[in-house]
């Protein structure tokens, strides 16, 4: 079936069978690889993605019902090499560890940021709920989560929590 | 995981899709995917035909028709959950549809999905038996109604016969106040129930004076708890009062032992939450 949606501000044309899912037309078709499948049961929210502004995940929905729709996957996140807030936030405070679940963790960190500006460390934890870390890494992606909230309303980020242990 | 083939149909109009469902074997309705995709991609279920009812107008919206709230068919969980209007009206479907799945399924998946879906652990169905929803059910022959209470008939399997599709919850403003409880499996109220319980109460002239009680998760379907409400009607709904009810929450439910609890432990949750739920909603009643 014919399947005409916009990825990253670019728009995709492609021929795919009914059955294909957003991720794969992502993965295979259009070679955006950053999103990642990360289990079979739509559990883990690797291959979280945003379609017309609210995150999904990417596995669980056909390439056909995204027919028209505006996508924004991690490699449309940095613009001009600056790396977005939240790419920045993983970075400074070592949001990751095997990489394998940060793709989708950011696009959900993204979007729990553009619908809260100031949120809780309860609202990150809650709102990071439907994507797992399998190397259970979780403390310092809230904190990532924390850096680029400040960094996004403009406030100095809290410092590192290493730098607080030394002092 | 890819599903099986299928074949898939993108109708414009409600009158289309349920002609299409009307003359094809084996069609099943997709609107947000979020409990068919993944049993799709298992290869637990496989149907010939999906008819996506994603792109038909009118569909996605909460309204306001005098003496009930409707819930369209593609109203979006998230939506639900902070909608005016059903929290004014049905706060428990509100609290039960911000604890379903996550962020990504409330983005996606619909109230109607999860309740025509009716899984045993599923949080919606719950409040949607306790505040006496109406279900609104279209097909090739028309439209019916079905009481929430006929609705859900056993495990996975509702009132819905193949050519129909749920378009519309109907919520009555019936005053009150309801709320819904229920321990999650990943804990606090993350993923389905465990157990979960949903009150609706009035009260008139310092009594209880009608309500109902519905439990999930702990059943082979969501039931209506009837002893509870025999017990508290004609109460001062004080915590004495709901505590005595709530022990009555398994009077004519079946409760099954599965992965997350064992018969004695998930019967024992269901009497906690029905007393919280219970408390919840007479407070709001007040």
């Amino acid at each position: 079936m014919h399947v005409s949606l916009t990825v990253n501000g670019q728009r995709a044309v492609t021929d795919v069978e009914p059955r294909t899912l957003l991720v794969h037309l992502l993965r295979e078709e259009l070679g955006l690889t950053g999103t990642h499948v990360g289990c079979d049961t739509s559990y883990c929210g690797a291959c979280t993605v945003i379609v017309n502004g609210n995150t999904v995940k990417s596995c669980t929905m056909l390439a056909v019902q995204a027919q028209g729709a505006e996508v924004t996957t991690i490699e449309g996140l940095a613009g001009n090499g600056d790396l977005h807030p939240v790419q920045e936030g993983f970075w400074e405070r070592h949001g990751l560890q095997c990489g394998f679940c940060t793709p989708g963790m950011i696009m959900s960190a993204v979007g729990l940021l553009s619908d809260n500006e100031s949120p809780t460390e309860n609202e990150i934890r809650h709102g990071l709920e439907g994507n797992l870390c399998r190397c259970t890494g979780y403390h310092n992606i809230v904190r990532a989560v924390e850096y680029a909230a400040a960094k996004m309303r403009g406030d100095e980020p809290p410092p590192p929590e290493w730098e607080e242990d030394s002092a | 995981m890819y599903p099986r083939s299928f074949e898939y149909v993108s109708p414009g109009s409600l009158d289309e899709a349920t002609s299409i469902l009307a003359s094809t074997d084996g069609a099943k309705v997709l609107a947000g995917g979020m409990s068919l995709l993944p049993i799709m991609k298992l290869r637990l279920f496989s149907p010939d035909v999906l008819v996506d009812i994603g792109r038909i107008p009118g569909l996605s919206s909460i309204q306001d028709q005098g003496d009930h709230v409707g819930v369209g068919a593609l109203v979006r969980h998230a939506d639900t959950a902070s909608d005016p209007l059903i929290a004014e009206h049905a706060a428990a479907l509100a609290t039960a549809a911000s604890w379903t799945g996550d962020v990504q399924v409330r983005n996606q998946g619909t109230t109607c999905g999860s309740i025509a879906h009716a899984d045993i652990a599923a949080d919606q169905p719950a409040a949607a038996l306790a505040l006496g929803a109406t279900m609104v059910a279209a097909s090739a022959n028309g439209t019916r109604e079905i009481a929430a209470s006929d609705f859900f008939v056993d495990t996975l399997t509702t009132a819905l016969e193949p050519g129909e599709i749920l378009t519309e919850i109907r919520l009555p403003k019936q005053g009150g106040g309801s709320a819904y409880e229920k321990l999650g499996r990943r804990g606090g109220h993350t993923d389905y129930a465990v157990a979960g319980a949903s009150a609706w109460v009035d009260l008139a002239d310092g009594a209880v004076c009608c309500g109902r009680v519905a439990l999930t998760g702990v059943g082979p379907m969501p039931t209506l708890a009837e002893g509870v409400m025999e017990s508290l009607i004609g109460t001062d709904g004080s915590d004495a009062a709901v505590a005595a009810a709530s022990d009555r929450a398994l009077e004519g439910v079946t409760v099954l032992e599965d992965l997350f609890g064992t018969v004695e432990y998930k019967s024992h949750l269901a009497k906690v939450m029905t007393r919280r739920a219970l408390q919840q909603a007479i407070a709001a009643a007040m």
